[in-house]
């Protein structure tokens, strides 16, 4: 269980975040939502462990991220950051195994390794591109073996910054699924920020919108979901369509 | 998995036999050809005689720090390019070599013994590698910052050098050429040059794991687990004395650290756990094969073993780069 208690976080000349209080739970899928620069990448940062915040405390199962040795923290939180480009001349499996890196000591890779490497790239569909050279894909092939990764090193908490990003509309329903099912069935919280509000809809429980004065809204989706909220934190005109569950805006 | 298990494996005893063989090879050759068996006979301490001398005195000092300074080089450059993430960065991207170059000519100009460069080179690259590590570590410290520290006291040095060339006495001018263009003649003693690369090798097989996942940007490698910042000191420093031990022992010898580490990795190695120590193999046997022919070319005159490695190395790495997708 992730807490995080009046946390601050700012970039010079701009608060992001003012005494934010939440409780991410097992299970639970949230979406973090917001216009470019409004703080999100910042946001997911100071909850992954990834940034000091200004103040307040971010912690987990009880005790504090920074009294978590690193290792331990990463097999409890995973984050997949935003493309940073990468210098890796090795193949796909190869790629994939070394998300292994926190659950393995020493040089060798085992058994165990080998399988969760194994196993998430066939939760992408990627398997029979295990030995490709990863220079070799398209950037929507490499983002599903970011997350393939990801999966093999297996947290209870994924962090996901624009996790659909370089996917076509049919691998972006798959990545949530995906992260769906490992929260609903294995108990696992997902944390991810999006630009789809469609998608945020369909597969987040739980919302946080962070609107540009520092103000941040939290709590349900299908309640901070709507029409008002977001025409409010995108600072556009939608216009709401009709569809079966009513959560589908485009610009008016 | 066994494929990848093995063929490791078999790369690393084939660089190991190339090793010897470069050896071999350096004390064979030289202003006078040695028949192999007689080396051998030498090497294992039979018969007291003139080729022993040869061997033992003149010829094995030489090979072994050309093969320590070239297994050197290739470490640095692929420490490098690990920790700027850049596959362009070689031993001398960072400006220790420019430091050491400013403070060497320096002291030949002022006329002092050879023994008395190696010593002001030395003070040259510490005084490099403390101004970088100072100013590109500083507040907090990004690795873009660092390269372009590097390569903008690098750039400083150059005009020094050029200024120290162009104030230099005629007649010291050539030597100084030769000091700047790598020059393994006055390396006699290769204790020290072995002690660093034997640690250097240590360090980076011993966070090898940890130079892979730096590969993949500092966030990601921070989110599993890495304390990426002391590792980048880390690689840092060994790097910098992995380089200024070279710079020291044989002046700056071009486009080994920057090519044996691609050579490795077009070879279908890229987890430093393997291209790391063939690397250090690779880059050694080249140097050494390179410093027998710059003794023996034009022999009796040395060519500068740099102009060698270039002249050398830039075809091969050409061939490979059009062989590869």
């Amino acid at each position: 269980m992730l807490r995080a208690q009046k946390l601050n976080l700012s970039v010079p000349g701009k608060t992001l975040c003012r005494d934010l209080d939440i409780v991410i739970k097992p299970g639970e899928c949230w979406a973090i939502l917001g216009r470019n620069g409004s703080g999100k990448t910042t946001l997911l940062h100071a909850l992954s462990g990834l940034r000091v915040p200004e103040s307040g405390g971010v912690s987990w199962a009880g005790k504090p991220l920074a009294d978590y040795p690193r290792r331990d923290l990463a097999r409890q939180i995973g984050v997949l950051p935003q493309d940073e480009g990468h210098e890796f001349w090795g193949t796909v499996l190869e790629y994939v195994l070394l998300g292994r890196y926190p659950h393995s000591r020493g040089f060798g890779v085992s058994g165990e390794d080998e399988e969760a490497a194994a196993s998430a790239l066939r939760q992408v569909g990627m398997a029979d591109m295990a030995g490709r050279t990863l220079i070799t894909l398209s950037g929507g092939e490499r983002q599903r073996v970011r997350i393939a990764m990801l999966l093999a090193q297996s947290p209870q908490l994924y962090c996901l910054d624009e996790p659909l990003q370089h996917l076509d509309l049919g691998h972006q329903a798959e990545a949530l699924r995906l992260f769906r099912r490992l929260a609903a069935e294995e108990g696992r919280a997902v944390l991810m920020v999006l630009h789809e509000t469609l998608w945020a809809g369909r597969f987040c429980d739980h919302a946080l919108l962070l609107y540009d004065n520092g103000e941040i809204a939290s709590g349900s989706a299908s309640e901070l979901l709507n029409g008002e909220n977001l025409e409010r934190l995108y600072q556009c005109g939608l216009r709401e369509l009709p569809t079966e569950d009513g959560r589908c805006w485009v610009p008016a | 998995m066994n494929l990848t298990l093995h063929l490791p494996a078999t790369w690393l005893v084939l660089a190991a036999a190339a090793s010897i063989a470069s050896v071999v090879t350096g004390l064979a050759f030289g202003s006078v050809d040695l028949p192999l068996g007689d080396v051998l006979r030498a090497l294992i301490g039979k018969d007291a005689t003139l080729v022993t001398d040869i061997v033992w005195q003149l010829r094995l000092p030489r090979v072994l720090s050309a093969f320590a300074c070239g297994g050197l080089l290739a470490l640095a450059g692929a420490l490098l390019q690990a920790l700027l993430r850049n596959p362009l960065a070689d031993p001398y991207i960072l400006g220790i070599s420019g430091g050491a170059a400013v403070a060497a000519l320096s002291a030949m100009i002022f006329g002092l013994a050879a023994a008395a460069v190696s010593f002001s080179a030395l003070g040259g690259a510490l005084a490099a590698v403390g101004l970088v590590f100072a100013l590109g570590f500083s507040r907090g410290g990004n690795m873009v910052r660092l390269l372009l520290t590097g390569v903008v006291l690098s750039a400083g040095f150059g005009a020094l050098i050029s200024l120290l060339l162009t104030l230099a006495p005629e007649t010291q001018v050539r030597g100084m050429l030769f000091w700047l263009m790598g020059d393994l003649s006055q390396a006699q003693a290769p204790g020290p040059v072995w002690g660093i690369l034997l640690a250097a090798l240590g360090f980076g097989w011993w966070q090898a794991k940890s130079l892979d996942i730096l590969g993949l940007g500092e966030l990601k490698a921070r989110s599993l687990g890495i304390a990426v910042r002391p590792l980048q000191i880390g690689i840092f420093f060994a790097a910098s004395a992995a380089t200024a031990a070279v710079v020291v022992e044989a002046g700056t010898i071009g486009f080994v650290g920057l090519i044996v580490p691609h050579f490795v990795r077009l070879l279908g190695f890229s987890g430093h756990r393997w291209l790391l120590p063939l690397a250090a193999l690779a880059g050694g046997s080249f140097l050494t094969l390179a410093d027998t022919l710059a003794r023996t070319v034009v022999a009796p005159q040395q060519l500068p073993v740099g102009v060698l490695t270039a002249l050398l190395g830039v075809p091969l790495l050409l061939f490979l780069l059009s062989r590869k997708p």
